[in-house]
């Protein structure tokens, strides 16, 4: 592997284990609510306290709701309570197994560490954005796996078999790649139920978006088959009694693997914020469950944008994540057209 | 003549793309479960009788086929179908919406490619110093931003300096105005969407117009020129731009279909009385006919801007031109 791909791979995979260890990594519960804290600004980790004494270990002051202004939070500086590592605090199940309480970083009672600060419901936004994190990846993930398999399958018997498969499959496909794709996707969610529970919401959502997507992977791996199945190595096998089956799964769909895999890339970055978008529009996951779409429609409202600035920070490790993939997915295009005849 | 042929055969592919597309949405919405009636139920304030007569005025419960060519009558009226939630045919609804997606797009569009092509080719001029670098450097960090980031963010743009409208298309007393002042309060409105629009398309442009480009200053003539003394502006924009026009032409009526996509979202964070909105209302008062009308007109939409590109292309290669005439 060549170091920008390999750096690239190694980005995703980074975030992907940041987000997997949602409930580890987070200090809270994304689901609960401080009624004590709402709206409260990321809190601030001091190296110095009131008496000008350097701490070697970062620390925070407890904050309680300013009785003058209001809406905003004082420090009470009587008290340094240090950041500690592997410490515990509310009950989760590592990876959906192992119930532990044991959580990367946090701080004691009552002071509290809210890296991204709370939002309208004293929700902490850091814990928030990883494990809303994990439903919007999953859907991506999995509806990208979805159009990916199920559009190199049709693509390939349509390129395979060709005559009417071929004329069927792809008239179909050219009236999904005909329409506005978001206005597609809005279109299809509208056949299902409104109001579903957040679980069975996910995986209509993942199946929905990806079957919206099938048709520009069935049409490039179309192409490569067409032009696959009269290569000189795959007519001398026909002829030495191969069957077609064992010609399709042995010579001709693994080079179609590369352009998937690319497309793969290129797809769940695309998908996931297609489920961002739905869930930010109501159409998606729905509260409590945490989403980032969600985590966004809060933006909407006018008092947020004016005044609560680290609302946006749940932005950045999304924005991470996407140029992650469109980093990986440019190395892949580039390694592709090396390596293709 | 052949322009004309093949005008006619793209334009009879399209009416066949609508029909397929109004058929599917039209099949595929009966699966789905309730319809506008279904919220009116918990209203205690309306009999079960009352639904009962609008759903038989309204012909909820009749066969799909006779539904559809219901359906169908009422499109060779002009009306595609009647708005529950609006109460009025379809078509003047979309008419209306479908003219201020119309006018954000096109604007956006042509914004797009004129900040584009100039960045592209200079990028592509210069690919190792920093114009090249800090360019693609550029369009990667603005392609890694989605969307509905760049809509909100632009959004707090407005909220926190007033130089912007934060949503609408007009102010009150529009039609009070003078003509200066109404072309002012356009622009307050107009402004945001379409500077998100653009920032969300021009980085994939951009990259086309690079690699088009680049792919085309390779070229043994681009060298001739060169050594002929040529100079630069002139060798990229009078030789190297025209031979490299056909892939973003193409690219031109693809980009509209993404635009379109993009403005949903812009249309619906800065409320922007087009179609995006109210797709988003018919999808949540299950506004059957509506959506559907949406569907299509977007439909038409993408399809009228690849047909127009491929008009250009045909007028502009004449490779192209002798191939459809075969």
């Amino acid at each position: 592997m060549k170091p920008p791909l390999r750096r690239a791979l190694t980005l995703v995979v980074l975030l992907h284990l940041l987000i997997l260890a949602a409930a580890f990594v987070g200090p809270y519960d994304g689901t609960f609510q401080d009624r004590e804290h709402t709206f409260s600004p990321p809190t601030r980790i001091h190296f110095v306290d009131s008496n000008g004494q350097l701490h070697a270990r970062p620390f925070v002051y407890a904050t309680t709701a300013d009785p003058e202004r209001f809406g905003e939070y004082k420090e009470d500086v009587t008290r340094a309570y240090p950041l500690r590592f592997l410490v515990p605090g509310a009950e989760y199940r590592l990876l959906g197994v192992f119930r532990t309480r044991i959580h990367l970083f946090g701080v004691e009672e009552p002071a509290k560490v809210f890296l991204m600060g709370t939002d309208q419901f004293g929700r902490d936004q850091f814990s928030r954005l990883l494990a809303g994190g994990q439903t919007s990846l999953l859907a991506g993930l999995l509806a990208a796996a979805l159009s990916v398999l199920g559009g190199g399958l049709l693509g390939a018997a349509a390129g395979f078999f060709g005559r009417l498969a071929d004329t069927v499959i792809m008239r179909l496909a050219d009236v999904f790649l005909s329409l506005p794709w978001l206005y597609l996707l809005f279109a299809i969610r509208a056949f299902l139920p409104l109001h579903l529970d957040p679980e069975a919401t996910l995986y209509l959502l993942t199946a929905v978006i990806g079957m919206v997507g099938w048709a520009r992977p069935a049409r490039l791996v179309r192409g490569i088959v067409l032009s696959a199945k009269e290569r000189n190595f795959v007519l001398a096998s026909r002829h030495f009694g191969a069957s077609e089956l064992y010609l399709l799964g042995r010579h001709i769909l693994p080079q179609t693997y590369g352009v998937l895999l690319t497309q793969a890339t290129l797809l769940i970055p695309q998908y996931v914020l297609a489920e961002v978008t739905l869930s930010f529009v109501g159409l998606g996951v729905g509260e409590p469950s945490p989403s980032w779409g969600t985590m966004l429609a809060a933006l909407q409202q006018y008092h947020v944008l004016q005044s609560y600035w680290w609302m946006f920070l749940p932005a950045g490790l999304m924005i991470m994540v996407f140029a992650s993939y469109f980093l990986l997915a440019a190395q892949l295009q580039g390694r592709l057209k090396s390596t293709q005849f | 003549m052949i322009a004309l042929r093949f005008l006619v055969r793209r334009a009879f592919h399209a009416i066949l793309l609508l029909f397929a597309v109004s058929l599917l949405t039209f099949l595929f919405l009966q699966l789905a479960p309730g319809d506008f009636l279904s919220e009116m139920k918990l209203n205690p304030q309306i009999s079960p009788e009352t639904i009962a007569a609008l759903r038989q005025q309204y012909g909820l419960d009749d066969p799909l086929p006779v539904r559809y060519a219901r359906w169908l009558q009422s499109v060779a009226r002009g009306e595609f179908g009647h708005s529950f939630a609006y109460n009025r045919p379809v078509a003047p609804l979309l008419w209306e919406r479908g003219r201020n997606t119309l006018m954000l797009t096109v604007a956006a569009m042509g914004l797009t490619w004129l900040v584009a092509v100039p960045l592209g080719v200079w990028s592509a001029a210069r690919p190792k110093r920093w114009p090249g670098r800090t360019i693609s450097a550029g369009t990667v960090a603005l392609h890694s931003l989605p969307d509905l980031l760049i809509a909100l963010l632009l959004l707090m743009l407005a909220v926190r300096t007033r130089w912007f409208a934060t949503g609408g298309m007009l102010s009150l007393g529009f039609e009070e105005m003078t003509l200066g002042e109404r072309v002012k309060d356009l622009l307050y409105h107009f402004t945001l969407p379409v500077v998100a629009l653009v920032l969300g398309n021009l980085p994939v442009v951009v990259r086309h117009v690079h690699a088009a480009m680049a792919e085309t200053l390779e070229a043994p003539f681009i060298r001739v020129l060169r050594a002929h003394g040529v100079p630069e502006w002139r060798v990229l924009l009078r030789h190297a731009l025209p031979v490299s026009a056909n892939p973003l032409l193409s690219l031109f009526g693809v980009s509209f279909g993404v635009l379109l996509s993009q403005s949903l979202i812009v249309e619906v964070v800065m409320t922007w009385p087009g179609l995006g909105p109210l797709l988003l209302e018919a999808v949540f008062s299950r506004d059957v006919y509506v959506l559907i009308g949406v569907v299509l007109a977007s439909t038409l939409l993408l399809v009228l801007g690849t047909l127009i590109a491929d008009c250009i292309l045909l007028w502009t290669d004449p490779r192209i031109r002798r191939e459809s005439a075969a």
